[in-house]
């Protein structure tokens, strides 16, 4: 019965978003105040049915309905709840149910909010709807969740491993509020295409705020379980598919900062919709290369061909449908206003500058294997020293240019004034490059200039805080994001470049030695998970003769799946992790095992928390003062 | 004669084309630097591969070939059936690897034709296998449909 009640649902929720289409578009009239009603009333009754289907698929996955295909293939009884819970998720039919209640959410934010004038509302509500039909379409012909089984099956098969853990539980919803969240910037961008523009910057900005701390939030997730997980030691792999999540990261935030510039002074007008269009565009493609199966990983789940082939569609008509408007109408638009060559304006198209050339080179990085592969059918693969030569430099000059933006006053600025401003900024820069000559061995250059840059960009931060004491929160947001950025560079530089570790064959009894540690194995036992079975190490951190404390990696089998997971064990003091991974069995109760020592490891996700928490004050700031519109020329420093 | 906003508009194109210019001349050759080829072991009995340079080697471990040495040092033989090459390997072992199953190793090849590898993947499942290594079988027509 549920499943049908599902299957109903979405067909209800298919035929709504069609009239949401219509009606929102043709409520872009100025004298269509009824059809206006009708694409409010048809979202909010989206929102409802979609949240009904998802709602049921997750009551069959709860109470493992097997005579549902999806919940047979992809849950098991076992499971602990939360894993049941977010195996709805966890597959591919259950993912696209949350990309489109996500998406319907956000039609819902769009119509309540209600910013910018109706016809805009309107406008965008009739795009999301046509996003929304597209998904539910796609939902109902190649990847319906409420398919039944006959039999049904007397267990289900289980969840993949290596995502029954709570980081990943949250993480895919997380990225997902990213991802989508940017569908809400770009139909608002098509909105003020179709309406003539019309203030669109400031009434999308909430929603690019709440997409940009979202994909903040996740990425970060997402690197910390890679890095807890995987067992490798390290945080960032450039795997094609955390690239996916990073490319709308990298659009997401220049869009933000091009936007700002579009609503305070009329400036990129035209760049900040094409920015929209493009952030949506990365989501799509990231989407598509995650979920189509084109990339072999944890993610994939499509495999059988109509769905990739029906994504690429459904991502040529939105994305060349955009750029379509966009050619056609983004020339009757007025143009960017004027500005001076020294000004706020300019800081921030530099920074559009790099962020774009960024997501250039990881873009290229990510396809080019594929593109070669659909060419002559060549396997290659893009290691990361392509990422560490490309990337990298083109951040870290951005991360060099970030302190002066705020420095500057809109249309003018004054270049000597900001020096001025940011000297002590400097001082802290070359303070943290002497305490990392004076403390770090071996010394890099590049680990000096990390660190540099690091306190330029904190100290900067303070400065401007202290400077714009007093002022909206979006001042404070921006010195807190950036920071933030600081933190996580430390991080990064810590990680990377002094890192130690030691990989050993132990015996029971024996000890290793890593960093500052001395390590004393114990042997390894077998326990019994709920779902799993786990070699787990014990390993004692000595301190001379004493035991300091106990330590069990583990190595996890999941009978019902036949896969393994790596359960590391890491120690942290908040400035440097201990990091255990158990090895392979080597016979006679000798197991290797991997250690490493991580100096600042922790500042990496702690610097993305910062910066989330920047965007989350600056969408406070947003929502409690709905009406004021802000004047440049009334803030000329601000 | 060009105003000055034009002749900023100008200035700010140049500026735009030859930086995009360089970007792209970046990737390009940072492109041909950084890509690493797959190869299976037919590959190289057929000497398409030159010593030094690294790439990913793919294919089944074979049976009865995997020697641990006395600290974390491991060999094996990778074999696709028509051909087959020695690894070394000084590492963890996924978790996953079995004789007779697949792997994917990134490493170089030495002068006496071994593969010294510095990471051993084995991303699959009982029921999975890298898909350049069902890639690489089929080539050498050791692939069954349905098993493995």
């Amino acid at each position: 019965m549920t499943g049908e009640l599902g299957q109903l649902a979405l067909c209800f929720a298919l035929a709504l978003s069609l009239v949401m289409a219509a009606s929102g578009l043709t409520g872009a009239r100025a004298n269509a105040a009824t059809a206006r009603g009708i694409a409010h009333g048809a979202t909010m009754g989206m929102l409802v049915f979609i949240a009904l289907a998802f709602g049921t698929l997750t009551y069959a996955f709860v109470t493992s309905d097997f005579s549902i295909a999806d919940v047979a293939n992809n849950s098991h009884t076992l499971k602990p709840l939360i894993y049941k819970i977010s195996g709805v998720w966890g597959n591919h039919e259950g993912s696209m149910l949350l990309w489109v209640l996500v998406l319907s959410l956000y039609a819902g934010l769009v119509s309540a909010l209600g910013r910018g004038g109706p016809q805009l509302t309107s406008a965008a509500l009739g795009i999301q709807g046509l996003l929304a039909s597209a998904f539910l379409l796609f939902i109902l012909f190649t990847s319906n969740p409420f398919l039944r089984l006959d039999p049904a099956p007397f267990e289900g098969a289980g969840l993949n491993p290596l995502l029954q853990d709570p980081g990943l539980a949250i993480h895919p919803p997380m990225l997902y509020a990213g991802y989508v969240g940017l569908s809400a910037s770009f139909s608002y961008a098509a909105a003020a295409l179709i309406v003539g523009e019309e203030g669109w910057a400031r009434a999308a900005r909430p929603f690019m705020l709440i997409a940009w701390i979202a994909l903040t939030c996740g990425i970060a997730l997402g690197s910390w379980w890679a890095y807890y997980e995987l067992g490798w030691g390290g945080f960032w792999f450039w795997d094609p598919v955390e690239n996916a999540s990073l490319m709308p990261w990298l659009v997401a935030t220049a869009l933000l900062h091009s936007a700002l510039a579009t609503e305070r002074t009329g400036a990129f007008r035209t760049w900040t919709l094409l920015l929209a269009i493009a952030g949506f565009s990365m989501s799509l493609i990231g989407t598509f290369l995650v979920r189509s199966g084109v990339l072999s990983s944890v993610h994939a789940f499509a495999s059988d061909p109509t769905r990739g082939f029906f994504i690429m569609v459904l991502i040529f008509c939105a994305i060349g449908g955009a750029l379509g408007l966009f050619a056609w109408r983004a020339p009757t638009l007025k143009g960017g206003a004027a500005f001076d060559t020294v000004s706020r304006e300019t800081a921030l198209l530099l920074n559009n500058v790099f962020l774009v050339a960024a997501c250039a080179a990881v873009f290229v990085g990510t396809l080019y294997p594929l593109l070669l592969d659909a060419i002559n059918g060549e396997k290659i693969s893009v290691g990361p020293p392509y990422y560490a030569a490309t990337f990298a430099p083109i951040f870290f000059a951005l991360l060099l240019l970030v302190p002066f933006g705020p420095m500057l006053g809109w249309r003018r600025g004054d270049l000597k004034e900001a020096a001025r401003a940011l000297a002590p900024a400097l001082g802290i820069a070359a303070v943290a490059a002497l305490a990392v000559l004076a403390i770090a061995s071996p010394r890099f250059l590049t680990g000096v200039c990390a660190f540099a840059v690091a306190g330029w960009l904190i100290g900067a931060s303070i400065l401007s805080f202290i400077k714009r004491k007093g002022a909206r929160a979006s001042a404070f947001a921006a010195a807190l994001a950036h920071a933030g950025l600081g933190v996580t560079l430390m991080g990064v530089a810590g990680t990377t470049l002094w890192r130690s570790e030691a990989l050993t064959v132990l015996a029971p009894g024996q000890t290793m030695t890593v960093g500052p540690y001395t390590l004393r194995f114990d042997g390894v036992t077998q326990e019994q998970g709920p779902n799993y079975r786990a070699s787990r190490a014990h390993i004692a951190l000595m301190d001379g003769a004493r035991v300091q404390s106990l330590l069990t990696p583990e190595q996890r089998i999941y009978p019902a799946e036949g896969q393994d997971t790596a359960n590391t064990a890491i120690r942290t003091t908040g400035f440097q992790d201990l990091y255990l991974a158990l090895g392979d069995d080597r016979g006679n109760g000798r197991w290797t095992l991997r250690a490493y020592v991580s100096p600042l490891a922790p500042f990496i996700w702690l610097g993305g928390l910062v910066m989330a928490f920047g965007g989350m004050l600056s969408l406070w700031g947003r929502l409690r003062a709905p009406a004021q519109v802000p004047s440049a020329v009334a803030q000329p420093a601000e | 004669m060009m105003t000055p906003k034009k002749r900023r508009r100008l200035a700010f194109a140049v500026a735009v084309l030859a930086a995009g210019a360089v970007l792209a001349g970046g990737i390009v050759y940072e492109l041909g630097q950084n890509t690493q080829y797959f190869r299976s072991p037919s590959d190289i009995a057929a000497n398409q591969v030159q010593p030094g340079i690294a790439f990913r080697l793919g294919g089944l471990v074979q049976q009865n070939s995997v020697h641990h040495g006395s600290g974390a040092d491991v060999s094996f033989l990778v074999t696709d059936g028509k051909g087959t090459v020695p690894v070394e390997y000084n590492g963890v072992l996924p978790a996953l690897f079995r004789e007779g199953q697949g792997v994917v190793a990134l490493g170089v090849l030495n002068g006496t034709g071994t593969f010294v590898a510095t990471e051993v993947l084995a991303k699959h499942d009982e029921k999975y296998m890298p898909p350049e290594v069902v890639d690489a079988l089929k080539r050498s027509g050791r692939w069954k449909e349905g098993g493995t």
